[in-house]
C-alpha cells in the first residue's frame, strides 16, 4: 500500500467492538486481568496503552522500523534514547543541531559521563577524526535546523555500521512521507512529532522508531522505566494530524519553494538556505535520498537591524518558536531555539544575528509573500528613517 | 488572593487554589490550552510562555496547585510518576550515591539498578525504619536519601523527621514518594524533606484515568535545577491530562476521607478473621509504626495489605472477588486488588521477595468508594468460597 493510503488509514478499522472509524481514546491507566497470571496485553498505561499502541505501530510501519515508542515530547524521546548509553560512552553529533539537544547533552548527559563531539556529519573525514574507542552512537539531523545542511544518510549510516555504533537520525523535518532513514541504514529514527507529524501546533509529542530485535527490546524497557510516555488524548490528536500528513507536506513544500525563490532575488536578503534550490550544496544528495523537501527554510537579511522590525511588521506570519504547523511561523534562532548553544559554535555553523527561520504554513503562497514583502519594506523604511535622523 | 493565606484550611485550598477561575472569561475551570507554541509580541520582551515543553498555562495551574498543597516553593508535572522520579534522580551526577528504602516501588528499584547505575550513580537499599542502617549506609559521596512511607506493599513506616535530621547533618538531599498519603494526610516538606514525589495516577488523580507524575521542591535553588531538567528532558505532562488531574484533585479530601474510613473498617474486620494470617495497616493498634505514623500524618490511607496464608488461597481470592478490579495500580474511586507476588514484584527473586515480607499469600487492597458493607461481604464470600 502507498504511504498516502497508510497515513489516511491510521487507526481506522482497528476497533473491533463498535467499528468506530476513529480509534477510541482509552483514558484508562489500569487494565483488569481476566484471571490471575493472565493479561489482555495491557496491564498499566505507562507500559502499554491501547490508543498509544495504535500510534506506535503506525509510526513503526511508516518508518520501516520494528517498533515505535511515543513520548511526551521530542526531547523526551531523545532522553529515552540517550539512556541506552552509559557512563563513559561518547557520541558524535551534528554540529548544526537543535538547541535543546545540545542542552540535554551538555547540561545533563555530561554530568552522567556521556560526552559528545559536534561535527559536520556529512564529512567522513570529520567523522573519522571525531571517532574514539568509546564512541557508541551517531546523532544526525538532515536537513539540519536551521541551516538545512544535508547528510548523505546511506554513506554515513554505512560508516556507523562498520564502526559498530548506533546511528540515530532525527527525521522531524522530512517525516516518513519524504524520507525513511531506516531504509537507508539508520538504526533509530526520532521525531519531534510536535512538528510536521502533528502539524497543527497543538500537541507536544515525540516518537522513536527502532530497527532490530535487540534495540527494540531495550528501548521498550527504557521507555517503560523512564516513563516519559505520551498521554492517550495527545496520542489520538497526533494520529488525527498524521492522517493529513501527505497533503500538508505537499503544500508546505510548494509554498516554501515559492517563497524561497522570492527571497533569493530580494535586495534585502543575503542568502537563502533551502535544499530545494539548485544552488544549495546538498541539492543532489537530498534528491537522492528524499522524495521531496521540508516546509522550513532559513535566510539571512543583509543587516541585523532589520530583524526586529521585520518580526514586528509581519501580520499573517506569527512570530513564535516551533515549526511544522499549518500556520506560518517565523523564528529568530539566535535568541529563541538556539540561545543555549554557545556563540562560538553558533557562529561557526552560521546561526548568527542575521538569520531568520521561516516555517511556511499551508496558507496561500501569495498572501505569505505579500506579508513578508510588506514587512521587509517597512523594516527597510524604518532603518532608513533612523539613519537619516 | 487574600483567602489563600497559609491558614486556609486544606479542603478550601483544594477548591480555591488560585487558578480556579479563568482571568480572561471568568470560566469556572482552567482552560485546556492545547497549543504547543505561543506567539511572541516582541522579540525583546519576555513573555511567560513561548513553547509548551518549557511552560503551558494549563500545566502551570496544576504545578502551582500541587506546590500550594504540599507547601513547597515550586511544582512540576510529568508524564508519569516514573518520569517525575527519574527527573529528581537526574539532579544527581556520576559518582554520586543514593540510600534508598529497600521496599521501594519496583519501578524506582528498576530505574536505580538498571539505568542510574549505568550513569555512574550507585545505590544502597536499607530498611529505612532502622536509623542505624541508614547511618551505616552513608558514604562520603552520598547525595540523596530516597524514602517511601508507608511503604508498598507492606506499609512499613519511616520516621520522616529522623531521616531528615540524618540527611541534614550530612548535607544530603531527601526525596520522598508521597503517593500513598497525598498532601491531605502527610506534608513531608513541612517535616524538612527537600523533594516530594507523586505518582499522581493514584490518589491525586483518583479515577484510574490519567497517568501523571508530580514533584514539589522545598527551595528556589532546587526549583531552578528541577526546571532545567524538566525542560531539558521534556518528560512533561500533556495538557488534557493536566486538566483531568486538576479535576480529580478537587475531590481529593472527599475521596481520601471516604476511602480511609472504609479502609479502617476493612483492616479491623480482616484482623478478626481467623483465616487471615496478618494484616498490614498503620491504623491498626498492633502496627509497629503506628506511633511514628500518627506523629507525621493525619490519616492512615486507603491501602490495606493482608496475608491469606498461601499462594493458593491468594489466587482463589483473586478469582472469586466481584467488587475490586483485579489489576496493578491503586488509589482510585474503584477498589483495586493486586497480588504483588505475581504482579508488581514478579521480577524479584523469590528469596528476596520473601525477605522483604512479600509472601506468597500477600494481597494488596486499595479501597475505593464502594460501600464498605459490600466490600466486606464480597471479601467474605471470596475468602470462604
Amino acid at each position: 500500500m502507498k504511504i498516502e493510503s497508510r497515513l489516511a488509514q491510521i487507526g481506522s478499522i482497528q476497533e473491533p467492538v463498535t467499528g468506530a472509524v476513529s480509534f477510541p481514546v482509552y483514558q484508562a491507566t489500569a487494565f483488569r486481568h481476566p484471571k490471575l497470571g493472565q493479561s489482555t496485553g495491557f496491564d498499566y498505561a505507562r507500559t502499554k496503552s491501547p490508543t498509544r499502541k495504535v500510534l506506535e505501530d503506525a509510526i513503526a510501519q511508516l518508518e520501516s522500523g520494528d517498533a515505535g515508542f511515543a513520548c511526551s515530547s521530542g526531547m523526551a524521546a531523545l532522553q529515552t534514547i540517550f539512556a541506552y548509553f552509559s557512563q563513559g560512552d561518547h557520541l558524535i553529533v551534528s554540529l548544526d543541531l537543535y538547541g535543546g539537544t545540545y542542552r540535554l547533552l551538555e547540561r545533563i548527559m555530561a554530568r552522567f559521563g556521556v560526552t559528545a563531539t559536534y561535527v559536520d556529519t556529512n564529512d567522513l573525514d570529520a567523522l573519522e577524526g571525531a571517532y574514539q574507542p568509546n564512541t557508541k552512537g551517531l546523532v544526525i539531523e538532515t536537513p539540519t535546523n536551521p541551516l538545512m545542511m544535508i547528510t548523505d544518510l546511506e554513506l554515513v549510516c554505512t560508516w556507523a555500521r562498520k564502526k559498530g555504533i548506533v546511528s540515530i537520525v532525527d527525521n522531524t523535518l522530512l517525516t516518513p512521507y519524504l524520507q525513511r532513514p531506516i531504509e537507508l541504514g539508520a538504526d533509530i529514527v526520532i521525531h519531534s512529532a510536535t512538528k510536521y507529524l502533528g502539524g497543527h501546533n497543538d500537541v507536544l509529542a515525540g516518537l522513536i522508531v527502532t530497527k532490530g530485535k535487540e534495540l527494540s527490546e531495550q528501548m521498550a524497557i527504557l521507555h517503560n522505566s523512564i516513563g516519559a510516555v505520551l498521554g492517550p488524548q495527545d496520542s489520538w490528536l497526533l494520529m488525527r494530524g498524521m492522517k493529513t500528513l501527505a497533503l500538508r507536506m505537499e503544500r508546505h513544500e510548494y509554498n516554501a519553494t515559492a517563497i524561497a525563490k522570492f527571497l533569493l532575488t530580494h535586495p534585502l536578503i543575503d542568502e537563502v538556505f533551502y535544499p530545494a534550490l539548485e544552488t544549495h550544496p546538498g541539492y543532489e544528495v537530498q534528491n537522492k535520498q528524499s522524495s521531496g523537501n521540508t516546509g522550513i527554510f532559513s535566510f539571512k537579511v543583509k543587516d541585523a537591524r532589520l530583524v526586529e522590525p521585520i518580526l514586528r511588521h509581519i501580520q499573517l506570519i506569527a512570530f513564535a518558536e516551533s515549526l511544522g504547523g499549518v500556520e506560518s511561523l517565523m523564528t529568530y534562532p539566535a535568541v529563541q531555539t538556539h540561545a543555549d548553544i554557545p556563540l562560538e559554535i553558533r557562529e561557526k555553523v552560521g546561526v548568527d544575528d542575521r538569520l531568520l527561520r521561516f516555517s511556511v504554513g499551508i496558507e496561500h503562497a501569495d498572501d505569505l509573500i505579500a506579508d513578508l514583502s510588506r514587512a521587509l519594506e517597512a523594516a527597510q523604511a524604518e532603518l532608513e528613517g533612523a539613519s537619516q535622523a | 488572593m487574600s483567602h489563600h493565606g497559609e491558614d486556609t484550611k486544606f479542603a478550601t485550598k483544594l477548591i480555591h487554589f488560585g487558578a480556579e477561575i479563568d482571568k480572561a472569561t471568568g470560566a469556572s475551570s482552567v482552560p485546556i490550552y492545547q497549543a504547543s507554541t505561543f506567539h511572541q509580541e516582541d522579540v525583546d520582551a519576555h513573555q511567560p510562555y513561548d513553547y509548551t515543553r518549557s511552560g503551558n498555562p494549563t500545566r502551570q495551574a496544576l504545578e502551582d496547585y500541587i506546590a500550594l498543597l504540599e507547601g513547597g516553593t515550586r511544582g512540576f508535572a510529568f508524564a508519569s510518576g516514573m518520569a517525575a522520579i527519574s527527573s529528581a534522580l537526574m539532579l544527581l551526577s556520576q559518582g554520586d550515591h543514593v540510600v534508598c528504602t529497600e521496599d521501594v516501588y519496583g519501578g524506582t528499584y528498576r530505574l536505580l539498578t538498571t539505568i542510574m547505575n549505568r550513569m555512574g550513580v550507585e545505590s544502597t537499599f536499607v530498611d529505612m525504619t532502622d536509623l542505624a542502617q541508614v547511618r551505616a549506609a552513608l558514604r562520603p559521596n552520598t547525595k540523596a536519601i530516597f524514602l517511601e512511607t508507608p511503604s508498598n506493599p507492606t506499609l512499613k513506616i519511616t520516621d520522616i523527621a529522623a531521616i531528615v535530621a540524618i540527611a541534614q547533618e550530612h548535607d544530603v538531599l531527601t526525596m520522598l514518594d508521597n503517593t500513598f498519603m497525598t498532601p491531605y494526610h502527610q506534608r513531608p516538606i513541612e517535616l524538612g524533606v527537600d523533594i516530594v514525589l507523586h505518582s499522581a495516577t493514584k490518589f491525586l488523580g483518583g479515577h484510574s484515568d490519567v497517568l501523571a507524575g508530580l514533584a514539589v521542591v522545598a527551595s528556589d535553588s532546587l526549583g531552578r535545577r528541577m526546571k532545567q531538567i524538566q525542560n531539558g528532558m521534556g518528560n512533561v505532562l500533556g495538557i488534557q491530562d493536566s486538566w483531568l488531574l486538576m479535576r480529580g484533585m478537587k475531590t481529593l479530601k472527599a475521596r481520601m476521607e471516604g476511602s480511609e474510613t472504609s479502609a479502617r473498617r476493612l483492616a479491623g474486620w480482616l484482623s478478626e478473621q481467623a483465616d487471615v494470617e496478618a494484616v498490614f495497616y498503620p491504623g491498626l493498634p498492633n502496627h509497629p509504626g503506628r506511633e511514628i505514623h500518627e506523629k507525621q500524618s493525619t490519616g492512615y490511607g486507603a491501602v490495606v495489605s493482608f496475608d491469606v496464608g498461601s499462594g493458593e488461597r491468594a489466587k482463589q481470592l483473586m478469582s472469586r472477588v466481584r467488587i475490586p478490579l483485579v489489576a496493578v495500580s491503586l488509589g482510585a474511586v474503584e477498589s483495586i486488588l493486586s497480588y504483588p507476588a505475581m504482579m508488581s514484584h514478579a521480577s524479584m527473586p523469590r528469596e528476596v521477595r520473601l525477605q522483604r515480607g512479600i509472601t506468597d499469600g500477600l494481597v494488596r487492597y486499595s479501597v475505593g468508594l464502594e460501600d464498605i458493607e459490600d466490600i466486606i461481604e464480597d471479601l467474605e464470600q471470596a475468602l470462604r468460597g
